[in-house]
């Protein structure tokens, strides 16, 4: 039997909950943005008003504003977006147990064998999540993952659709393969050199062609192309574990010397450090993701022979690691430290002769250091190295940051820095 | 457009672990005791903005919604 798989998505969902506080901003035209004054000054997302000015998500304020001069913007309040979006995940958890969350404003649920028709189900939803919540959803009904997720991109917002055995072909193949999860821009040109536009073009492509252009991914879009999708609805519980913890910034002003660097080093490993020893990971590969003014990024990594969880001993790899490949050909802009390789922290260590003494004294001091922060908030204890200049490290990031969509071919699981 | 106010309410847990209204406090310090509670669901105040448990209440003989938002409750007040 087929199964029977919804995707909700939360339509504009920071727009949405913020004209659902305030009535008074539904009329006008209105985008959630960053903080100018500390260069964040994106849209992060528009309401349906501000769209129809040509607004798009990731553009900066100051364009959208010379599209639309009456544009309010609104300061993001994750927190609020947060509780919103736990309040729709227990209206969802309702129907079944089986709901995978995908960032905070879109999931998954499987319905099969609920009994119930599943198109009356989705609408179900859509009218008690705009009832109780007052925001809407788009949703998608389909027999696998992947075309739920098309069905609810496919009208909305407010609205469902139902991919079957019987019209995908009529409706899904028509849409661009971009609009497939895994096709990012690369694929898209690779797929357009060879005149595969559509996701018909793709079913109906060669998949040893396919193959040929984009490795195993090539047959694996195949077959989702023609409704062969698997991928079963994994329920947030037993999401598959962390593989990096890693936080970026974009700095209040650009990084011009070692010592900027050093600082806003020691704010980003402080947060990441944390973030390990409270999920009881270590990991030995350091990556650092460097952007520059241009906004040209540049990444790198390194593979060290020990495993390191203490924010020292992640910060001196993160410089090490700056020293060996950056050479200040231009100022920075942006900085992101991640760990990844990460295993349990209770793997089994070398101990090192000249140094072991060292790190379990280093554990030690951020175990006392965690806990002082987590009874008496983040600012009760600082690093004279932050003092030196508040302006750009700027408050704790661990209290700040928030979590991204994972991946859902369990490829990445990116969380991201401060807003 | 209303106003959403913030009041005072006195409410009590029911053995069954449900909480009650009784008696609101209204802006300008005048009490109203809650005759009946109608209906108790989750909705969103579309006038005001913002969402709660919504209690519809019977209050001096007329229906009136009161929000149960985390632990505030909220009425949704004409303009004034």
């Amino acid at each position: 039997m087929d199964r029977q798989i919804l995707h909700v998505d939360c339509n504009k969902f920071y727009a949405s909950v913020e004209c659902c506080l305030n009535p008074e901003l539904r009329d006008k035209p209105v985008v959630v943005g960053g903080n100018e004054a500390s260069r964040h000054g994106i849209v992060l997302t528009k309401n349906e008003i501000a769209a129809r000015y040509d607004i798009g998500t990731g553009e900066t304020l100051w364009s959208a504003r010379q599209k639309c001069p009456d544009l309010v913007v609104v300061p993001p309040h994750f927190p609020t977006y947060t509780r919103f979006s736990g309040m729709v995940r227990e209206i969802l958890r309702g129907y079944t147990p089986l709901v995978e969350p995908f960032g905070l404003d879109e999931a998954w649920l499987d319905v099969t064998g609920c009994r119930r028709d599943p198109v009356e189900i989705a609408h179900e939803i859509r009218r008690r999540v705009k009832e109780e919540l007052g925001i809407t959803v788009s949703v998608g009904v389909s027999f696998n993952k992947s075309f739920a997720k098309l069905g609810s991109d496919y009208k909305k917002p407010d609205a469902v659709t139902v991919f079957s055995r019987e019209n995908y072909r009529d409706l899904v193949w028509p849409l661009p393969a971009g609009d497939l999860l895994f096709v990012g821009r690369s694929t898209r040109k690779k797929l357009a050199e060879r005149f595969i536009f559509t996701i018909g073009d793709v079913a109906r492509a060669d998949p040893a062609l396919l193959q040929a252009l984009l490795g195993k991914w090539g047959p694996a879009l195949h077959a989702v192309a023609n409704g062969r999708d698997s991928q079963p609805v994994i329920p947030s519980e037993q999401a598959a574990a962390v593989q990096s913890v890693s936080n970026g910034m974009t700095t209040p002003r650009d990084l011009t010397d070692d010592r900027d660097v050093q600082r806003v080093l020691m704010v980003l490993s402080e947060s990441v450090g944390r973030r390990l020893r409270e999920q009881h990971m270590t990991g030995r590969t350091i990556e650092l993701h460097l952007r520059d003014n241009q906004l040209v990024t540049r990444s790198h990594r390194v593979t060290l022979d020990h495993y390191v969880q203490s924010t020292n001993d992640i910060a001196g790899a993160a410089f090490a690691l700056f020293k060996d490949s950056y050479r200040w050909q231009r100022p920075l802009r942006s900085v992101t430290v991640g760990v990844t390789s990460l295993e349990p922290d209770t793997i089994p260590c070398q101990l090192d002769m000249t140094d072991s003494a060292g790190r379990e004294k280093r554990e030690q001091l951020d175990r006392a250091v965690d806990g002082l922060r987590q009874r008496f908030g983040d600012k009760c204890i600082r690093r004279a190295i932050l003092l030196e200049d508040p302006d750009l490290t700027g408050d704790s990031l661990y209290e700040t940051h928030t979590v991204h969509p994972t991946g859902f071919s369990g490829k990445t699981d990116e969380i991201g820095g401060k807003e | 457009m209303s106003r959403k106010v913030y009041v005072e309410v006195a409410a009590v847990f029911t053995p069954e672990g449900q909480v009650m209204p009784r008696q609101v406090r209204w802006e300008d310090g005048t009490v109203y005791a809650v005759d009946r509670v109608l209906d108790i669901r989750r909705a969103a105040a579309t006038k005001a903005g913002g969402c709660g448990l919504r209690y519809t209440c019977r209050i001096r003989g007329r229906q009136t919604y009161l929000f149960l938002d985390e632990d505030r409750w909220f009425v949704e007040a004409k303009e004034a």
